[in-house]
């Protein structure tokens, strides 16, 4: 009897999750529909982009910063056993561009601006602000959720190329300026092989698809929280716990796609 | 009053999760009248509010605001009713992130073409109206509940609503901003013409303002007159709420199936 009261405990869980992955599809589907309005008054999506996107800056300089300095110190230990400390500007900036700088970009973003998505929005709808505005005839996917989504994914692309542009910067300081590095070679070796295309373009298109992804997920759980200090606290914890494992894993596929062969 | 009634309410059942929360409702709120819908806690009140709002759906019966079933509306038709409808929350439900201005010119902003010189001149009629032209530039999170509720009852009033919905007016106020909203809400509505359908446990103010009451305990309504009629009222309910009696036909114990002496182990 246990046995079967756990497997069904599993089912309901299994069941629970898929109908919530459809509810959120769903809310995806109605921003989607209902966008028209941000783009109509983009000033609605700028004023979002400026508290989601450019408050994020700060800590997307300096996580940055000190990754690209990490990528450095450790590089040239490495590349110094093989004798091709040289190559330390291709190694920091592919590092950077094809996976730290989307990746770590995208999960500071998570947990500072989803967070800050799920809070605000799960406040909203607890002091029946979200209701009210539903009374007033004005859809609250479209005045609410729409422009916060549109600016999180805009800035999500532009924060990881500021991540990378700063950790490569890192990297030059503690390669070049602080071990001794060639700078001719450290700049000449990242010129000839970072590709425009492959590496530029495909971390660009990963930025974005996080970009989505944590949107989404911060939106739908603050929408979707109980109206309570517990449950908005709850819907902020699984912001980040969610966006965090969806960065990591659709960072596997799109890698597995992308960088085959390269 | 169903001659010029503007909300009619037709044997309207509603139930949370097979729970009974209205039962056979029937309610008629004419035109220019202030009407109190009263009843403790829990009785049913906001999900009557929240189905004249058109937010909910009764299981049976209709809600009729202006000749149209509001339940039968598709989205664009709910929408279209609600911007003729006004509502107060029970806390103002301001948007935290605006002015007091931009509060209250948001649905004229999102409703209306107007330039923005006659947005500005709007709204401060509307804060006039309610004593706070001086606030406009103050957020939300500066104003006192009292003032934070005149100025979503500005924001309600903005587009001059035929119908104005009032959540617990009354609830966590002082006893001056109390009397206040309580005029506010009879002067706005004798002044723009609308009808006022006011939620609230606080009898003693809204007996002071309204045209017509009703008493709903159980998800039934229990009783209903005008103010004088409530008064004078021998009914034992009635008479329990208007007096804040302690017991009454509304127990003050929970029902509770084992006896005090049970439960506290002690053997008879």
């Amino acid at each position: 009897m246990p046995l079967i009261n756990s497997v069904r405990g599993v089912g309901h869980r299994v069941v629970g999750s898929i109908w919530r992955l459809g509810v959120a599809a769903r809310f995806l589907a109605m921003t989607l529909m209902q966008s028209g309005v941000s783009f109509r008054r983009f000033q609605l999506i700028v004023r979002e982009m400026f508290s989601s996107g450019v408050m994020s800056l700060i800590i997307i300089g300096v996580a940055g910063l000190f990754v690209g300095m990490v990528l450095g110190l450790q590089g040239f230990e490495t590349l110094k056993r093989y004798g091709s400390e040289s190559a330390l500007g291709s190694l920091v900036a592919l590092s950077l561009v094809r996976e730290l700088g989307p990746v770590l970009a995208a999960l500071l973003f998570a947990s500072r601006a989803g967070s800050a998505m799920t809070a605000e929005i799960g406040l909203m709808k607890a002091t029946e602000q979200i209701a009210a505005m539903e009374m007033m005839a004005v859809s609250p996917i479209a005045r609410v959720v729409a422009p916060r989504f549109w600016a999180g994914v805009i800035s999500m692309p532009l924060l990881a190329a500021m991540f990378s542009a700063m950790g490569v910067f890192g990297g030059y300081i503690v390669g070049v300026v602080m071990i001794g590095v060639d700078e001719g070679s450290f700049w000449s070796q990242m010129q000839g092989s970072v590709d425009f295309r492959n590496d530029i373009i495909n971390g660009v298109i990963k930025s974005f698809v996080f970009g989505v992804a944590v949107t989404v997920i911060a939106l739908f759980e603050g929408f979707d929280a109980p109206p309570t200090a517990e449950g908005v606290s709850g819907a902020t914890t699984r912001t980040v716990v969610e966006s965090s494992l969806a960065i990591l894993m659709l960072d596997f596929i799109l890698t597995a796609f992308m960088f085959r062969g390269v | 009053m169903s001659e010029q009634a503007l909300v009619e309410i037709r044997d309207v059942n509603f139930s949370y999760d097979r729970r009974p929360v209205l039962n056979g409702i029937n309610m008629s709120f004419g035109k220019g009248k202030v009407i109190a819908v009263m009843g403790g806690s829990g009785c049913g009140k906001t999900t009557l509010f929240r189905l004249i709002g058109g937010a909910l759906r009764p299981t049976r019966g209709e809600v009729r605001i202006d000749g149209k079933v509001i339940h039968d509306l598709d989205d664009k038709g709910l929408y279209e009713m609600r911007r003729k409808m006004g509502v107060l929350f029970q806390f103002g439900a301001l948007f935290t992130d605006m002015s007091v201005f931009d509060n209250v010119a948001f649905q004229m902003r999102e409703h209306t073409d107007l330039p923005e010189e006659i947005i500005h001149d709007l709204v401060m009629m509307k804060l006039h109206a309610v004593g706070l032209r001086g606030t406009h530039q103050l957020m939300p999170a500066e104003l006192s509940g009292g003032m934070a509720r005149r100025v979503a009852l500005a924001r309600t009033i903005a587009l001059d609503p035929m119908l104005i919905l009032y959540d617990e007016p009354f609830a966590g106020l002082d006893p001056i901003s109390l009397s206040v909203v309580g005029q506010l809400i009879r002067k706005l509505n004798d002044a723009l013409g609308t009808t006022s359908v006011v939620v609230t446990h606080d009898v003693q103010e809204s007996l002071k303002i309204v045209d017509y009451v009703y008493f709903i305990s159980d998800g039934v309504i229990r009783a209903e007159g005008t103010p004088d009629e409530i008064r004078a009222s021998s009914d034992p309910f009635v008479h329990q709420f208007v007096h804040g009696e302690v017991d009454g036909p509304l127990p003050f114990h929970y029902p509770v199936a084992t006896t005090y002496a049970q439960d506290m182990g002690v053997k008879s």
